[in-house]
């Protein structure tokens, strides 16, 4: 049985925020923050903005897609992100109602720092692999924070995408996916407490590169594949700097991670990071690509998968949702006053 | 603070417009009702669950400057009469809209954004609101 990507989806709220303008406030060299991370804007939510409604309209531009598919017929639905609207209630089952899913299926949110997205796919191939459902869904997306000042702050943005996961008329497949996970604390956020910590540097050599590496390589062996054998590569995308060195470490041209590499433009979308890369991908894609997948959560791991565009895509009705070009296009900057009262970070009277 | 199960009881509506249709005459009700005011007595038992598109065209607008305070954080806005390619006219907030930009004929959809939420601890209220369809 094939299992893969059936439709997908994104959103990307419309606002926008630059480097500079966050560095003016906080008294440092912010364009200079933005070129070494290399962010040139990040996305911000509208005031009205959170997991839920970003995460239901990937997934409803995911369904306008497969106007065949009967949403009754989706048995799981799993939102992953580390910023859903409630500490308990599920953003799943919200999202489920809002595609009309509901109820004879399974739901859950589901958080891995910025890889519950590629979590929520492995679930779902495996629900499906099984028999156990004939769709699953998997949606990755935050509203993420970064404490005012921090390095963070600089590139925590928003955003998501939904995926159909399935075996009928799959536009992908998933020839094969496997995960490299350790116990490594480069970042966190405590229970009750509104911003993240993270070990600076420590995120980077022994938890973001040390994951994917392993994980992809892990990969390529299994796959009995090289880099050359596909056409675009996506990695998690915490700024754009590592991303583009990881891809040189694995041997991956920069040609290959371009179309997938968003964060140039809309920041660290965290859980929404791979699978809008993706997505921008799958935008683009042509019958007989290979696509080579690397997620990264931190407290850590990697997802890695090995992806292959068929045939269905030429089928797939592409064209009922915006592609991500489109929904990225005409964005509207804020000052940092703006960016405060759209992030919830002013404290109002009761 | 409202009634979280009268809330949850306008779910269907708020998320997916879910409407109702008189199967007597054919006419297409938002917020759904139970009896159809132009049939009247012919129409009990035979108003069934209709989904109203969630595309349209701005029937008309106002722009609000004085808000309630659940829309305090969104001033000023628009609030939109929506006519759906049903034929119904639905009211909602329009957002993501260039405010000098709206018209009359604007084609409009409605997506899931929040309402307003029972303070820091209590539900939040999620239903539709129109952005401009482009």
């Amino acid at each position: 049985m094939d299992v893969g990507i059936v439709s997908y989806g994104a959103y990307v709220p419309r606002f926008r925020i630059r480097p500079e303008e966050i560095g003016r406030i906080w008294g440092v060299d912010g364009k200079g923050m933005g070129k070494g991370l290399m962010i040139n804007q990040k996305s911000v939510p509208g005031c009205d903005e959170d997991v839920v409604t970003i995460a239901t309209e990937a997934a409803r531009n995911m369904m306008a897609r497969v106007p065949g598919v009967d949403p009754k017929d989706i048995g799981a639905v799993y939102v992953g992100s580390e910023s859903h609207p409630y500490a308990v209630k599920p953003t799943a089952s919200i999202v489920a109602e809002a595609i009309e899913a509901t109820p004879d299926m399974t739901a859950v949110d589901m958080e891995f720092a910025c890889k519950a997205g590629t979590a929520g796919i492995q679930a779902c191939m495996g629900l499906v692999g099984a028999g156990m459902v004939r769709y699953g869904v998997a949606i990755g997306a935050d509203t993420s924070q970064g404490a005012p000042g921090d390095a963070l702050e600089y590139s925590a943005s928003a955003g998501g995408a939904s995926y159909l996961i399935g075996s009928e008329n799959v536009i992908a497949k998933i020839n094969r996916t496997l995960s490299f996970t350790t116990d490594t604390p480069d970042f966190w956020r405590r229970e009750g407490q509104p911003y993240p910590l993270h070990g600076g540097r420590f995120t980077g050599e022994p938890a973001y590169f040390k994951h994917i590496t392993s994980a992809a390589k892990k990969l390529l062996a299994a796959a009995g594949a090289v880099p050359s054998d596909y056409k675009y590569a996506v990695f998690h995308q915490p700024n754009g700097k590592f991303p583009t060195r990881v891809a040189g470490m694995l041997g991956f041209l920069p040609e290959q991670i371009e179309t997938g590499l968003l964060t140039p433009s809309i920041g660290n979308t965290y859980s929404g990071s791979v699978p809008l890369g993706l997505a921008a991908v799958l935008d683009k894609a042509q019958p007989g690509d290979r696509i080579f997948v690397t997620s990264y959560g931190s407290g850590a791991g990697s997802d890695a998968f090995d992806i292959t565009v068929t045939d269905a895509i030429k089928s797939y009705k592409r064209e009922n949702a915006p592609t991500l070009e489109k929904v990225l296009a005409n964005p509207v900057y804020l000052d940092y006053g703006l960016y405060a009262k759209h992030k919830g970070k002013i404290i109002m009277s009761e | 603070m409202s009634s979280v199960a009268r809330e949850w009881r306008e779910i269907p509506g708020r998320y997916n417009l879910e409407g109702s249709k008189c199967e007597c005459c054919g006419k297409v009700y938002f917020p759904k009702r139970d009896f159809c005011p132009k049939c009247r007595r012919e129409s009990l038992g035979k108003v069934s669950k209709h989904k109203i598109d969630r595309k349209g065209d701005i029937f008309s607008f106002s722009i609000i400057h004085e808000a309630p305070e659940c829309n305090d954080f969104l001033k000023p806005y628009a609030v939109v009469f929506v006519k759906t390619k049903d034929d119904v006219l639905i009211a909602g907030q329009l957002v993501d809209a260039d405010l000098d930009k709206i018209q009359i004929g604007m084609p409009v959809r409605a997506v899931l954004r929040k309402l307003d939420s029972d303070g820091a601890s209590g539900v939040i209220h999620y239903g539709f609101k129109f952005v401009p369809d482009v």
